[in-house]
């Protein structure tokens, strides 16, 4: 357990650049501005630790390095999405508070494959402490000159900067991020033309999430096939997950791909006392919720999670148990979705008002029978119709709890109130009698 | 009017993007004058930013209205933004917010009498673990408890 992102969480001032280098940190930027890597090696590298974008998507960090043109004449741009908001995770927080110069090494590695000379970390704006704790981290590398110009002598540069977001949870959609980070509103730009072409202020850009970013200085240090063999195939090297709701000990751990949900659940210290696992959300509010039964046969990792119904997607495990009402949490999810819609796709802006609309009717007593046939055609109508997975991210949750807790829905539009709820206060009185 | 203090952090942030691209500092700039000005914005201000970092007026109220952490009435002194998504609702943050409304006298959106308090409702501050939680200036407090919330409260000044 945490072996890559969160390796030094156990020492003493674990995000101090003294721990980082003790710990091998630097090590392989050393290297690179000494002349000891070329970027073709590193790409290839991080294909062979088969490395897949941690924010979410998945995407091939090797591949999309790739990607960019890094021959092309003019200013590039390298930039960390530490934008962390999907309900139910929080692991970048504590990279970027307690293992900063991962993320920064992973950044200036990065500049130094694609030729992009600088870099911002967008950092959501209420992360003040971990802004602080990385701005720290920056002065320090700059003292150490592993960040600015020429380095070590080389003609390697790369300066490095934070960037506050101010709330707004699109902004971890990566091209509304590079919206933002210009100044604007963050709404996504159609695709393509993709960032490595046309990215930051016009500029080719290659984004990645804190957690990638931090795990590439350990791949390099280790090699690419050390890194794949610690996880399964298809999906290489540990994941953070965080893991919260019903467990006596909701925490993030850094586990091998590949780890069942049940080791991972046990870390949590289990459900709550007296409580009984009802159903699992694998991978933050946007991936399908999951049945007791099949998230326990699940194993952490793209392939198993993707055949169990669900998606890996930030490793944000969201825990319910049997006194959880299904109604009342989806209409919560709905609620967020709805806020957080940028507004510029409609069915993503009308439907998310819409969605959240008619569950909050059902949350009042008002349900009509119609209403889940009306809800999943809803999201249906949203799905594949708008710029981004916001709208996707909308609809997958209402699909997924109507699915698999049918029965919970309809009860609650007939009778006016929640099953789960009364069954667990008729289960209290008669205790109490 | 924005004051010296404030226009020179703000350069700060403009120091960090090309030339021509000051406008990326826009967000930091409305942080930084909503701060001095007791937490909420007004459009003397925006108009203030704008003039500033040289941009149309219009892209400013954009982007003071796009994100959640500007606000355009005045607020609390101290200003408890507490989480009410999952993570946090499955442990409890509802029956926190109704026992915070009520001890104060007020409902999430509103100030309290004296001034010092006003509480928002708000989505995923990304401390899921350590839910329930609310953010008051730039500190989280996670873990929340209503014993704890009592003595955030009692420091409160």
């Amino acid at each position: 357990m945490n072996e890559v992102c969160f390796k030094n969480l156990d020492k003493e001032n674990p995000a101090s650049i003294a721990t980082y280098e003790a710990n091998g940190g630097y090590k392989v930027w050393r290297k690179i501005l000494n002349g000891g890597f070329t970027p073709d090696e590193i790409i290839q590298e991080l294909k062979t630790s088969g490395l897949r974008g941690r924010g979410g998507a998945g995407f091939p960090t090797g591949l999309k390095w790739s990607f960019m043109p890094r021959n092309q004449e003019g200013q590039k741009y390298v930039v960390c999405n530490s934008d962390e908001g999907e309900p139910g995770t929080c692991h970048d927080r504590d990279i970027l508070r307690y293992n900063p110069h991962s993320v920064i090494e992973g950044m200036a590695i990065a500049g130094f494959v694609m030729n992009a000379t600088v870099g911002y970390n967008y950092i959501r704006g209420e992360f003040m402490e971990p802004y602080y704790r990385f701005e720290e981290a920056l002065k320090d590398a700059y003292e150490a000159g592993l960040l600015g110009k020429n380095l070590l002598g080389s003609d390697v540069s790369f300066d490095l900067y934070t960037h506050l977001g101010a709330g707004a949870y699109i902004c971890g959609e990566e091209t509304a991020l590079l919206e933002s980070l210009e100044g604007k509103k963050g709404q996504p730009r159609f695709k393509p033309p993709f960032p490595a072409n046309v990215g930051l202020f016009g500029k080719p850009t290659t984004i990645n999430n804190t957690e990638t970013f931090a795990s590439v200085p350990e791949i390099l240090s280790r090699g690419g096939q050390w890194f794949a063999d610690l996880g399964v195939e298809n999906s290489g090297g540990t994941k953070c997950f965080s893991v919260t709701g019903s467990v006596k000990n909701p925490a993030n751990f850094e586990v091998p791909m590949g780890t069942p949900f049940s080791k991972l659940l046990e870390l949590a210290g289990g459900l709550k006392e007296g409580r009984k696992l009802k159903a699992v959300i694998p991978g933050g509010s946007s991936t399908p919720v999951l049945p007791a039964e099949t998230a326990m046969n699940m194993t952490m990792d793209y392939d198993s999670i993707a055949n169990a119904g669900s998606m890996l997607g930030a490793g944000s495990v969201i825990v319910m148990d049997d006194t959880t009402c299904m109604v009342k949490t989806l209409t919560r999810l709905a609620h967020f979705y709805y806020d957080e819609s940028c507004g510029q796709c409609t069915p993503c802006r009308e439907g998310t008002g819409w969605l959240y609309r008619m569950l909050q009717r059902i949350l009042d007593g008002n349900g009509k029978e119609e209403d889940l046939d009306l809800l999943l055609s809803v999201g249906e109508k949203i799905m594949g119709n708008t710029i981004c997975a916001l709208g996707d991210a909308a609809a997958t949750p209402v699909e997924s709890f109507i699915k698999h807790f049918r029965d919970e829905f309809e009860y609650y539009i007939q009778n006016g109130r929640s099953m789960v709820e009364e069954e667990h206060n008729l289960v209290e009185e008669e205790a109490s009698v | 009017m924005i004051s010296n203090e404030a226009k020179k952090e703000i350069d700060f942030w403009v120091s960090k993007y090309p030339e021509g691209r000051e406008s990326s500092a826009v967000m930091q700039a409305l942080t930084i004058v909503q701060k001095e000005n007791g937490g909420s914005l007004n459009s003397e201000l925006i108009n203030d930013v704008a003039e500033y970092l040289e941009m149309p007026a219009i892209s400013v109220q954009e982007v003071a209205t796009f994100y959640e952490n500007y606000n355009h009435k005045p607020v609390g002194k101290h200003v408890l933004r507490f989480c009410h998504n999952i993570s946090c609702m499955l442990n409890g943050s509802d029956e926190l917010i109704s026992y915070l409304e009520d001890k104060l006298g007020v409902k999430t959106g509103e100030v309290s009498k004296d001034g010092l308090v006003s509480v928002k409702k708000v989505e995923c501050l990304g401390a899921c673990v350590g839910g329930p939680m609310c953010q008051i200036g730039d500190q989280y407090h996670e873990h929340l408890t209503k014993d704890k919330l009592d003595n955030i409260l009692e420091n409160l000044t």
